[in-house]
């Protein structure tokens, strides 16, 4: 029979659980969130300083580069905390960096920018473009040898998240016919190559990117040899974190609602005595806890070929179906109150329709999943 | 028990219970098993798995973790956990003597007398005492706490009068565990009620079948006429009931651990569905090329990952301090609403001969995925119906206030 995974939970895990879940709950208060988001960076540069001295950034980068060498899944709790949170921060689109250059970067690019992440260096990907396709290796966006032996780019990205603060870009691109990744300083960029786009979780950022008129050396690129499995490794990496983010997001929004079920009287009763709202806040919370099993199910086995593919696909689905319901009903169930921008039930339910539209939304993994089960 | 395994050698065990097991499951017996202990509707059917049980008690993969003393085999859990693997993966018929083996006897091991111990565990093991339970009423069920069944003290007696209703193994038992009214008067009405371990087979007591909606045999309405037991057989205190009532429905929700071992009820195998969905056609090919079927089928197999996942979180301490009762309190709504809809869907597999039923000879698979679905409400509906499970899990999880 088919593995389609299983559940363990390592001992770092087990601390960075604890560490995270008090940082997270202690430095990203409501009113913190909500002041971040009407900032330009949209996150706190001290925070992030602090982020990088608890050597978070280095968790999943091997200690031949800087980091402490241990896996992707010990940012599984890290990043569901900072998810329950709402914690505004590069650190997803930094460690995803990270990983695309372990997976496709040359040993050259290796040494030179995983132990400045490490450090806490800001980096982030360049992947997706205007046709806004999940499919990571259709990349239109072109690289092209010039006479003088440099490169030039030329094309458009889309979601480019926190670029208007990284100093290292990884961009997609096509040279000689097949997919290529280059690795770009923001120093590379021209004036306004960078536009900010208006997206629906006022907790991001997100950039348009135009590579026209940027020129890299050669040794910019990556291993052509590695790209491709790189790419289906940053998507799947990708996934594993967005279904944490998700999972911490989910028991936000409910344990948001249930204080309100519990406080607010209608007909002289808490609403929460009444079954029309009990009873969906406990399905509601029910399918959050299966979700959270499938989290660390897929954190747990994500480095095994076969079931860690089914099981991330497998938490993502379900990370995102009860995030989307969760945030919803947290809306109706506050009432008139949940129709305000003051109600909380609407960053949640952004955060989700923001999360549902990357990396691939549930229906797209459904599909993939059914082919590696059926 | 024969077997005397050595507690430290698991390995060993656990070979022992495969080669017991592989040798002596009969694959046919000639005719329908139950799928649960809440289906025996035959002698036939219950005097076979009877002797099953008696049989693996015997052989020591049976209470093989309870205390030696009363008739268990002493050993670690572990012992148990390789026993019950070995006869799920030859496919053992169930354990007969359910209500013995998951709620009375941990009960009594848990908040019984040493001379209730000594009296009643060997027989629950062997299945030489078939125990049933007496909590429902015909008119109180979900309300539970408001149960009337009078139970009047007169001398060493206790004399009982009223009736109790959904008596899985009725017919059968020797014993009932009994949630009787001993006063009347109290100001609260859970501080009225008593908890007996009452016998049946004694005058004044009279069971008469139920027909299922299955249209087989399987429970009884059990009536009592001045019955008379001992008031000696009673757990906690005269008045105390309610309290021994909620931790017996700990062990029957499984929200508790403790039992004795086996299953008493065949798992739906979500990949035994997906076989269907591959050999039944519909429309000109496999059903499970139907996007739309394929589409369910992929959440069912979800789903029973969902389970198998959330048991083995378990054992992992620090995902579940936040809500420690989270896991343990939710199991039983999900894992009977899912036997439900999985049989449901079954059935919709099969198309035009979902339209069969127990008896026809085309029905698919011998009439199993309607007969299941159908019998599957038994668990939905008893030990607390869905609706009271998701009251239970909202005021006791998320504190959400009484209803």
């Amino acid at each position: 029979m088919l593995d389609l995974g299983r559940l363990g939970f390592s001992e770092e895990q087990a601390d960075l659980l604890e560490v995270a879940s008090r940082f997270c709950r202690e430095r990203s208060p409501i009113s913190k969130v909500r002041s971040l988001m009407l900032e330009e960076t949209g996150f706190d540069a001290d925070l992030w300083t602090e982020i990088a001295e608890l050597g978070w950034l280095g968790i999943a980068i091997p200690e031949a580069y800087g980091g402490s060498g241990l896996t992707l899944a010990e940012t599984v709790p890290i990043v569901e905390q900072m998810g329950r949170r709402l914690l505004a921060s590069p650190f997803v689109p930094t460690t995803l960096a990270a990983q695309a250059l372990l997976a496709g970067g040359t040993e050259a690019q290796k040494e030179a920018f995983l132990p400045r992440i490490a450090q806490g260096a800001r980096a982030t990907l360049a992947l997706a473009e205007p046709d806004g396709d999940w499919r990571l290796e259709q990349m239109t966006s072109l690289a092209e040898e010039r006479p003088d032996g440099r490169i030039a780019l030329r094309g458009e990205k889309r979601f480019v998240l926190d670029a208007g603060a990284a100093e290292i870009l990884i961009v997609s691109v096509r040279h000689r016919g097949e997919p290529q990744l280059a690795v770009l300083e923001a120093s590379d960029l021209p004036a306004g190559a960078l536009r900010r786009e208006i997206v629906i979780d006022e907790t991001r950022r997100s950039f348009a990117l135009s590579l026209d008129g940027v020129v890299i050396s050669a040794s910019a690129l990556c291993d052509p040899a590695r790209v491709r499995a790189a790419l289906d490794h940053v998507h799947l990496s990708a996934n594993l974190l967005s279904a944490a983010e998700m999972s911490g997001g989910t028991l936000a929004a409910i344990e948001y609602t249930v204080d309100y079920a519990k406080t607010r009287k209608q007909f002289g009763k808490l609403i929460g005595s009444y079954q029309a709202v009990k009873h969906p806040l406990v399905d509601a919370y029910v399918r959050y806890e299966q979700a959270r099993s499938h989290l660390y199910s897929a954190a747990n086995c994500f480095s095994e070929q076969g079931a860690g593919e089914v099981a991330v696909r497998m938490a993502r689905i379900q990370t995102e179906t009860i995030f989307a319901h969760a945030a919803d009903r947290s809306i109706q169930f506050h009432g008139g109150f949940g129709f305000t921008y003051d109600c909380d039930a609407q960053l949640y339910r952004r955060r989700a329709l923001w999360n549902a539209s990357q990396n691939g939304d549930a229906i797209y993994h459904r599909r993939r999943l059914a082919s590696l089960i059926f | 028990m024969t077997t005397t395994a050595d507690p430290k050698d698991l390995k060993a065990f656990a070979a022992d219970a495969d080669a017991w097991f592989r040798e002596n499951v009969v694959a046919d017996p000639g005719f329908m098993l139950p799928l649960t202990f809440m289906e025996v509707g035959t002698d036939q059917q219950f005097h076979f798995l009877r002797d099953w049980q008696n049989k693996v008690y015997e052989a020591g993969y049976l209470g093989a973790s309870w205390p030696k003393e009363y008739g268990g085999g002493g050993l670690p859990q572990a012992f148990q956990a390789e026993a019950t693997r070995a006869m799920r993966r030859h496919n053992g018929p169930i354990m007969l003597n359910a209500i013995g083996l998951n709620w009375t006897g941990p009960l009594l091991l848990d908040m019984g007398s040493e001379e209730h111990r000594k009296r009643f565990i060997r027989g629950i093991l062997s299945a030489e005492d078939i125990w049933c339970q007496g909590f429902s009423e015909p008119e109180n069920g979900s309300d539970l706490g408001n149960a009337q069944t009078r139970a009047v003290r007169d001398g060493d007696s206790f004399v009982i009068n009223g009736s109790k209703i959904w008596t899985t193994l009725g017919r059968y038992a020797r014993y009932m565990i009994l949630l009787a009214r001993t006063d009347p008067d109290a100001s609260r009405k859970y501080d009225g009620l008593s908890f007996f371990l009452a016998p049946m087979k004694i005058a004044g007591v009279e069971t008469r079948p139920i027909r299922k909606l299955t249209g087989e045999h399987g429970f009884t309405q059990t009536f009592f006429t001045d019955a008379r037991i001992p008031a000696n057989d009673l757990i906690g205190t005269e008045g105390g009931g309610w309290k021994v009532a909620m931790r017996t429905l700990e062990y029957e929700r499984g929200a508790r651990g403790g039992q004795a071992g086996g299953y008493v009820s065949v798992d739906t195998d979500a990949f035994a569905v997906l076989d269907l969905a591959r050999s039944m056609m519909r429309d000109g090919a496999p059903a499970l090329e139907d996007p739309a079927i394929r589409d369910r089928m992929l959440d069912f197999i979800m789903e029973i990952q969902s389970q198998t996942l959330c048991r083995q979180r378990l054992a992992i301490e620090p995902l579940n301090a936040e809500r420690p009762s989270a896991l343990p309190l939710s199991s039983k709504l999900i894992g009977t609403e899912f036997v439900r809809r999985i049989n449901e869907f079954a059935v919709t597999l099969t198309g035009m001969k979902g339209g069969y039923y127990v008896g026809e000879p085309e029905a698919i698979n011998a009439g199993l995925w309607p007969r299941a679905y159908l019998n599957a409400f038994s668990a939905t509906i008893g030990g607390g119906t869905s609706q009271i499970q998701h009251n239970i899990i909202g005021e006791h999880v998320l504190g959400l206030p009484k209803s």
